[in-house]
Parts: structure tokens; sequence; C-alpha cells
């Protein structure tokens, strides 16, 4: 059921509900302490819709997307940690005007590359650039050697372990082990304050939508419908001509930049950046935000991001024991039971049922945009 | 065991109340304060909606219990539920028994943000018993300094901070190294130091106050090596043949977590046996907790450099350790930072009796020069900068895990979070 | 550096420092071998490796714990007894998440990789709710601490020659179990054409189980021989786990060859430069020449079949 049209009807509706649910719903049913925590998790919805293109679409699965998270994140964090670190703030330090964690390793100035982060435009452009190129470099490497299924999946962990020890090494750059801490204002606007966090939480949303409304364009383009060919059937697409490869790193430098903006809002709602976030960990539980979410939806992605994060507050709030073995759980049963996550359960089981109540009239059969990925 | 805070600075007020409690209560010798809570109005006590009730208040824990660091957080969770239990059974704080609030933060420092935030938001928690690592106290202090907060930290750490919404009930930096390294100096006459560390803030910031103390203050001293291995490095023959080549009398090191077991392990293996002759280990980074996981056999003889020991022999530590095993089981070891966080609760209580008030900014106000008598490490005394005064002693390693003291200063060491002459 | 040394004491550094690396090389072989088993003869990466090998080290624990009970006599060669336990306890489970988990998803094979960090979380709560948070000291005969002076100069750890003794002799088991015998044909048959194998005659889903048991038993014993050198608590596996996949990555997934060739380079870098710098810079050296190399040659050192 390729429509050629940029949405059909039900994806509409699926996107009014999600926008209703983001933009109204929560706003007024959360306090502000949740209402920041549905931020957080939102930040999370950006680097699984990057998953659901890349491994869904793609069958590229990324187990590094935490390093473009976080290169995105520390992008922002050092911007603001450069406008948190006036010599009036920092007067206690050897040398005021650098970043505490810098002045405690002792360097005595920024190092240069630290120096464009001053302006905020190279900055918010770092936020995407620098993950994309960097993505690209892997892609090309990659892609063009036709590495592909579990063996990329490692060599992206891999890099993902790399980039923590290199941050964690070298703290007098980077912070290290604490991270990008103590941020305060953007522009001279405290990003701490409870209405600060709120209108965050507004510009987080409607930055998902657009990155939403992009996914959505590169699906439903000759590109989105080639990737599903090429997951299903690789040489085929080869053979008839295209370049699998560039396709590919297109796609994986578009979950980058995605994933990226992710990091840069989480910074901003958090309010610091840590090694915590790039490493093995972070990553792969990104992924199982889009697996539960249902690996081929974008708007699944969404929810899986919201849903896990939201059990993982509450389960480790009452149960903290439990949270492990609930979250080992949901990896095995996602994988085992609901390969197409909530999104499959819904258009399978829920959906029919719904169509048949009010239509009273035998629902076309639902069809998922293909099998679940290798 | 009694409270004993001294209160010659309580407002007058405060004093009466007090004594009114204290003579309502024919005193038994252990509870020499008991307050009662119709003595303090609940609107009174508690101007800033904190969780308090006429006959509770509400604190929260914040350790993560999951996780890599669940291993070292579990006892500063388990010694601040003994503090409590006991401040509840002496009746409380202003009459108050003390309920707490646990939450989880997992090893991960968003996580920690995140609870601090629903303890202090959600749950108004009168104050906070928490954290361990230094990265998870950065990541909450926005949240405590934002929403006026009041944390007690129980890690020894790197100091270069000093925060109005915490006191650091673990020593800083210099209150652990310095008399240490004066103590192998003079008694043991060490010349040459190999400085060795996990590679993060606290042992690179501890070496580097280490190595100005023995170039610029110790005579004849120098450094021959300094190095760090990353968290997690489990493989240190390398490094154990570099020892070998440079033959310093002290091996200085700070390794953390995982790595220590390798480390210890590794060094007896490779025949430097700290029993013997030969270079001396001194660390500040193994507790009697870390002993367990890497064998008292295999580090027997190394010194530690703490402010703590289990073994030490006082009244309040054998009241503290007999307490503590018989509510946590009798094969539980009690490290340095276990028993700083028990202060914590203790210490909290004598401020808040000091303020007669739960307000943060009144404790805070109320906290510098808050004596414990009561304190397992001893006497202890919190400083204008929110750190403790206390001593650093030195205790060797021995076979069955605990640590046989062997040096202790005469004094109580002045915490100084911003060391002039070892930045 | 070396101005105030006599040749003499030069030759005994270089010496054990060429024995430290040697060591470090049969840690990596042994960290490496049993995922490389499962995934160059399964296509299945097993997340869970490092809690295989921590269940290996818990069963050595508790070995020894029951040796000191009750047969103090013995408890010089408890290790030995250890290490089989370790090695069927391990292999056992192996066997059993194979039959419950890994053999329904032999055809998505990334879904194995998910499942299987799930059951590594599993596995790392439930040490832990048995254990406790806190790492076990397990304590080790004392005839292997300590070590063996081969000259005046020159000292060799007992338990680093214990763990080389080790990693040759389980790479010559598995040498000779991949290429001598019966199993060993059977599996690279079917990893060769899993249908034709099928047809012959060969129960091949038996021999996926037995395999994935015997990398998992492999990791079990290499996690029983850690705790000489290393920690025993739930979250210990995770420490192993990156150099593991480093290895296994670099030698070229494929190929058990490989992964032995790339353990030794890896090994080799690490120890020399480790002795030359500081120990966290040649961390990031090594890793960043690892990656650099990944980039010309993202296949691994040694590649059997990665183009589809």
């Amino acid at each position: 059921m390729q429509s050629s049209a940029f949405m059909t009807r039900k994806e509409l509706i699926g996107f009014l509900i999600l926008a209703a649910l983001i933009f109204i719903v929560f706003p007024v049913a959360l306090d502000n302490f949740r209402l920041n925590l549905f931020g957080k998790y939102l930040t999370y919805a950006f680097v699984a819709v990057g998953l659901a293109l890349c491994w869904g679409a793609g069958g590229i699965l990324s187990l590094g997307q935490g390093v473009f998270f976080g290169l995105g994140g520390y992008c922002m964090a050092m911007f603001l940690k450069l406008e948190a670190s006036t010599p009036e703030n920092t007067a206690i330090q050897s040398t005021p005007g650098i970043p505490d964690f810098m002045d405690w390793n002792q360097l005595k100035e920024l190092p240069w590359w630290w120096e464009p982060f001053y302006s905020l435009p190279i900055a918010l452009a770092a936020v995407v650039a620098v993950p994309v190129i960097f993505a690209f470099i892997i892609g090309v490497a990659m892609f063009t050697r036709r590495v592909g299924g579990v063996y990329f999946a490692i060599i992206t962990q891999a890099f993902a372990a790399i980039m923590t020890i290199l941050i964690i090494g070298q703290q007098g750059y980077t912070g290290g082990v604490n991270g990008i801490t103590d941020l305060r204002t953007l522009m001279g606007w405290d990003i701490r304050t409870d209405e600060a966090k709120t209108i965050l939480y507004f510009v987080n949303g409607a930055l998902l939508f657009v990155v939403l409304l992009v996914a959505q364009y590169v699906r439903k383009s000759k590109l989105g419908r080639l990737l599903i060919a090429m997951r299903d059937q690789e040489d085929r697409v080869r053979f008839s001509g295209y370049n699998v490869a560039n396709f590919k790193i297109f796609i994986f430098c578009l979950g980058a930049a995605f994933a990226g903006i992710g990091g840069a809002m989480f910074t901003l709602q958090v309010g610091f950046m840590s090694p915590t976030l790039v490493g093995i960990v972070p990553s792969i539980e990104m992924v199982i935000f889009c697996a539960v979410g249902g690996r081929l939806s974008i708007l699944g992605a969404v929810y899986g991001a919201l849903l896990v994060n939201w059990a993982k507050t509450s389960l480790s709030e009452s149960f903290p024991e439990l949270w492990l073995l609930g979250l080992g759980a949901l990896f095995i049963a996602v994988v085992m039971f609901f390969p197409n996550g909530l999104a499959g359960v819904w258009s399978e089981k829920i959906e029919p049922r719904l169509l048949a109540l009010f239509n009273q009239k035998k629902p076309s059969r639902p069809t998922p945009d293909g099998a679940p990925a290798e | 065991m009694s409270d004993g805070f001294s209160e010659n600075n309580s407002k007058g007020v405060n004093r009466r109340a007090v004594l009114a409690g204290g003579t309502a209560l024919t005193a038994s010798l252990f509870m020499p304060k008991n307050l009662r809570a119709q003595d303090f109005a609940t609107a009174d006590i508690n101007t800033t909606g904190l969780a308090v009730t006429d006959d509770t208040v509400t604190i929260g824990i914040l350790h993560s219990v999951t996780g890599t660091m669940a291993i070292s957080e579990t006892g500063s969770v388990q010694a601040e539920k003994l503090a409590i239990s006991q401040i509840n059974e002496q009746g409380g704080i202003l009459g108050r028994k003390i309920e707490y609030i646990q939450e989880d933060g997992a090893s991960d420092w968003p996580t920690f943000a995140e609870k601090a935030r629903k303890l202090l938001v959600n749950d108004k928690v009168a104050s906070v018993m928490g954290c361990w690592t230094s990265a998870s106290r950065k990541a909450v202090l926005p949240v405590f300094e934002q929403h006026n907060g009041f944390l007690y930290y129980p890690t020894f750490y790197e100091g270069l901070e000093q925060s109005p919404n915490v006191i650091y009930t673990g020593q800083e930096a210099t209150q652990q190294i310095i008399a240490g390294l004066d103590w192998v100096n003079q008694t043991k006459g060490a010349k040459s130091f190999y400085l060795l560390g996990s590679d993060y803030i606290w042992p690179r910031t501890s070496n580097k106050i280490a190595r100005k103390h023995i170039e610029n203050f110790m005579e004849g001293c120098e450094v021959v090596g300094e190095e760090y291995y990353p968290l997690g490095h489990t493989q240190f023959n390398s490094v154990i043949n570099k020892i070998r080549l440079r033959k310093p009398d002290v091996i200085y090191a700070i390794v953390v977590g995982g790595s220590n077991v390798a480390f210890y392990k590794q060094l007896k293996a490779a025949g430097i046996d700290p029993t013997e002759e030969g270079p001396i280990v001194l660390t500040i980074s193994v507790t009697e907790d870390e002993i367990r996981g890497i064998g008292g056999e295999n580090i027997e003889g190394a010194y530690a450099c703490m402010k703590y020991f289990q073994s030490l022999e006082n009244e309040n530590n054998i009241a503290f350790v007999k307490a503590f095993k018989e509510m946590w089981g009798e094969d539980i070891v009690i490290g340095d930072v276990t028993q700083a966080a028990y202060l914590g609760p203790w210490l909290w209580k004598a401020a808040v009796e000091k303020a007669g008030s739960f307000d943060v900014d009144k404790v805070r106000e109320a906290s510098p020069g808050i004596e414990l008598t009561t304190a397992p490490e001893g006497y202890v005394k919190i400083h204008e900068n929110h750190h403790l005064w206390s001593k650093t002693r030195v205790g060797r390693a021995q076979a069955d895990g605990q640590y046989e003291v062997v040096f202790e200063t005469a004094e109580l060491v002045e915490p100084d979070p911003f060391p002039e002459g070892y930045q | 550096m070396f101005a105030d040394y006599s040749m003499s004491e030069l030759g005994a550094i270089f010496a054990m420092q060429g024995f430290a690396g040697l060591i470090l090389f049969s840690v990596f072989v042994l960290m490496a071998l049993g995922l490389a088993i499962i995934f160059g003869q399964m296509g299945v990466i097993n997340m869970a490796h490092g809690e295989f090998m921590i269940l290996g080290a818990y069963v050595t624990y508790l070995t020894s714990n029951l040796f000191a009970d009750h047969l103090p006599f013995l408890f010089g060669t408890y290790f030995f007894v250890a290490m089989i336990f370790a090695f069927l306890i391990s292999g056992a489970l192996g066997l059993l998440v194979e039959w419950s988990l890994i053999r329904h998803l032999y055809k998505r094979p990334l879904d194995t990789l998910l499942a299987t960090w799930g059951l590594s979380l599993i596995l790392q709560q439930t040490y832990r709710s048995i254990f406790g948070a806190r790492e076990v000291g397990v304590s080790i005969p004392d005839w292997m601490m300590g070590s063996l002076p081969l000259t005046d100069l020159i000292e060799v750890p007992i338990n680093g020659i214990f763990v080389m003794v080790l990693a040759v002799s389980i790479s010559l088991a598995v040498y000779v179990m991949m290429f001598r015998s019966r199993w060993g044909k059977q599996v690279r048959a079917i990893n060769q054409n899993r249908v034709m194998a099928g047809a012959v005659g060969i129960n091949t889903e038996w021999t996926d189980r037995l395999t994935f048991g015997i990398g998992c038993g492999v990791a079990g014993v290499a996690g029983s021989a850690f705790t000489m050198i290393g920690s025993t608590g739930p979250t210990a596996g995770q420490l192993y786990i990156v150099d593991t996949f480093l290895v296994v990555v670099f030698g070229g997934a494929g190929s058990l060859l490989g992964t032995i060739a790339s353990a030794f380079s890896i090994s080799q870098a690490q120890s020399i430069m480790e002795f030359f710098l500081s120990g966290s810079m040649a961390k990031v050296l090594t890793l960043l020449v690892v990656v650099g190399i990944l980039m010309i040659r993202p296949q691994g050192l040694f590649s059997l079949k990665l183009r589809k």
C-alpha cells in the first residue's frame, strides 16, 4: 500500500493524535517536573525516529547512535559552558575565563577547537554537522566496502566504546567522566527556571515534528522505497543500477543528524552532558526504544521512547531492583513475540477491531511496510 | 548513644524549647534532649513548604542501587538507614520521626539529576543524603542550588568545590593526602614516590596535590613516575615492570573499582609483596569494602590513608559497628565512606535542632560549627566551608580484611577545598 | 630514561615486559575465543558474553568456598575442578539459552543481538540478587600467587604463566575440535551450506546448540581464570566487553585465526606503548590505531565471507 501521497488519511490522523498528546495533553496533565521529564524522553525519540529509518526501513542497525546523540549534546554543552565560564563566574580559578574542568586539569588557555563554540550559530550548525560528518566517514568506510548486518552493528558499538574512553581520558578538554556540567544560560536566558523548561519542552516538541515530517517525506520518496527494497533484496537493487552505498550513507547521516539534534535538546533541558550518554549501554537502549515502538514506524518510535523511559522512571522509583529484570525481559519479549512492536500490535490487533466496530464493514487487511528487518 | 551536639549558639526561643523538652522527659542518659513535637508548631519550623508534618519529616536517600556503582554505594545506603532508625528510636528530630524516600540513581548521572529534582520538587524532602561519585554530585549540584535543597555528600573527593547547598562529610583531598605522605616520609624514610591512578578527576587532582607536596614541602623527596589507566582497566603488568625499573620507595596508588582488584592481585603475583622488604604501597582508595573484592591476602601489608577504619577502638565506634552488624548482618564490613554517610543524618539533626527549624536557609546558617562527639571516627566539626574537620589516619591492611591503625594525626585537620600552593 | 641502568637490568626489564605482552595476549585470546566461536560459526553475536564469563567466576568462587569448607586438604587443586565446573555450568546455561532463545532467531541475527543484551541485563540482576552488589573475593591457592624467578633479575608471575598455558591449551582444544573432530566437520559443513548439511543427515539443530554451548563454556573457563587477575562482581563482565569486541572485530569476526592474530597485534601494541607512555595514553592510541585500520579495512584483518 505504498501510496504516493505524502501522507495517507490514516497517517495524518496518527500525526494529529501525537501532536495533541505532546502539545496539549501532556502540558495540561503533567506538573512541571513530569513535563520536563517527558521533554527528556522526547529527546530520545529523535534518535529512535532516526533508527526507525536506518534500521526499520534501511536494515542498518547502528549500535552507536549514542555517539551522535553525544556529539550533538557536547556541541551544545560547549557553547553553554563557555557562556557560563565568564571571568567573573570563574574568578576563583587560577586561570579565570576558561571552563572549570580545564582549570582543574592545569590547562592555561582554551584549546583552539573550543574557540568556535563562542558563537551560537556555529554551535548550532555543529550540533548537526559534527554528527553528520562523523557518520559520513563511518558510512563511506563501511558501506562502500559492503560491510553490513551484524558486523556493522558491532563496529558501531566499538565506536561507542572508543568514544567514551576518549572523552573520559581527555578530561582536560572534555570534562572527563563528570561531563560538562553546571550549564546556566543561553544567550543570557536562564535555562534552569521552570518557565524556561516549559518553553524548551515546546521547542523540543516542535523540532520533533519537523524531524518526523522529514522522516515521513523520506519514507514516501523514491529513496524510502529503494531503502526497503535494498533491505529485502540488496543485490537486485544494485543490479538495477542504483548505488546502494550512497543511499545507505545518506540515511545513516540523516539518522545521525536527528540524534545530534536530540542530544542538543537533551543538554538544554537536563543542563549537562556526560559520557554516560555516549557509550554502549545508552546506545543499545536507544535501539530498544525504537524496537518497542515498532522498528518500521516513525510514530511508533516516539511512543516507544516515551513508554520505555516512563516505565524506567516509574519502575525505578518503586522497584529499583526489578527495573533491570524488566528491561531485560522487555528486550527479549519484543524480539521474540512482538517484532513489530507497539505499531505492529496496533495495526494487526487493535486497529482492525476498531475499524470493524465503527465501520461495520470488513477493513482492508493491514499490511505493514514489510517483514522485520534482519 | 547520645546525640551530643553542642548548642551554645542556639537562639533563645529554641533554647527554651529545648530545655522544656529535656525536662519533660526525665532524661534517660541516652536521650538527653528528647524533643516533643508539640513544642514546635509545624508552621513555625517549616516556612518553605517542606515535607514536614506534625509528627514526621521526610528526607531523601539518593544512591545507586543498580549499575556499576551499586558496589560502592550500598554501604552508604545502609549507614544512612541505620542513622535514621537510631535517630527515630531517640525520638526523631524536633519530635518528628524521620521518614525517607529512597531513589535509585542507577549509576547514571542524568538519572541522578532527574531523581534529585523529583525529591526536591515533588517530594519536598527536607534534606537529601546521597551521591557517591563526583560525577553524580556534579550532576545534581545545579538542581540543589536551583531548588535550594540540602545535600549531605559522604565520599572523600578531590575538593575544588564549596556549595552552599552541600555538606561534605567525607574528606577533601588535602585532608587525606598530606598527613599520610609526611608520615611515610618521617617514619619509613621514604624519598621517592611512584604515583598511579585511574584516569579521572579525583585521582588526577589527588596526585597533583601529592606531587606538589612531595616536591615543594618534603625535603629531598621526588616523584619518579606518574601515570593513569582508564577506568575498568584490568592489566597492570606493564606498569609493574616500570615500577621495578624506577625502584620507588613508595607506590602511591589511587586505583578504583574493578581495576583495584586487578591491580593488587597482579602486584602480588609479580612478587611485590607489601609484607616484605621492598616498595611501600600507600593508597587512598581502598577501604575495607574494597578489600572484600581484592581479598585480604592480596593486599596484606599495604597502607591506606583514611579518616576512619572499622578497627578504631573508641566507644563510639564499637557501638556503631555493633549496631551496624545487628542491622545488616554479621559479616558486613564498614569502610571510610560508609562511616561518613552515617554522619549525614546526625549532622543534619544537630543543625536542625540548633536552628530550631527545618528551613534550608536556617539549617545552612546553623551548620558551621556543629560538632558531633558521637561520631564513630571520634569527633568532627563542620567548618565554615561546609567540610568537616577530621583526623587523618593511616592503617595497615591485614589478611583478615581489616586495617590495623598505625598512625593518626594529633589534631583535627582543617579542610581546605581550594588549597593554596597546591593548584 | 635508561641511562642509569646496567645492560643486564635493562635486559631483565625488557624480558619481563615481553612476558607482560604475552600475558595480555593470552588474556585477550581467552576473552575473545568463546565469542569468536559463536560468531564465526553461527553468525550470532552473544552480547551476554561477559556475563557468561562472570558466571564462570562465580562458579569458581562457590567451588573455592566448597573446598575450603569441606575439602581443605585439597584446596591447592580446587582451581582445576572449578574450571571444569565453570565450563559445564556456563555451557549448560548456553545450551538452555540456545534452546529457549537463540534458535528462534537464526533468521534475524540483529535480533539475537538485542535478545542476548536483554539476557545480559537479567543475568546481571540475578547475580546481584544472589551474591549481592559487592564484589566477592575469590581466594586463590597460594601456589598460584607469587612469582617465579627465572634468573636473578627476571621474575614472572605464576598466574600469568597459568593464563598463558590455559590460553594455548584451549586454543589447541578448539582447533582440534574444529578441524579434527566429527562435530567440527559438521559445524564447518553447516557454516558453508546449512541446507545441504541438513540434507546429508547432519543434525543441524543439535550442532548449533552444541556450538553455542561450547562457546559459552569457553567463556566460563576464561571467567574462572580471570578470578586470578581481576574482580568478580555482578557488572564485572562489562569490564571485558570492550576489549573482547575490539579483538573480534579487528580480527575479522569470521575467523578464529584472525581472532588470535588480532589479539596478538593489539596486545603487543598496547603493552609496548604502555611501557613507554602513560597507560591511559597507550589505551587511547591503541584504540585510535584500531579504529584507523578498521576505517581502511572494515572487514578486519582476516575476513572470510563478509560480502553478501
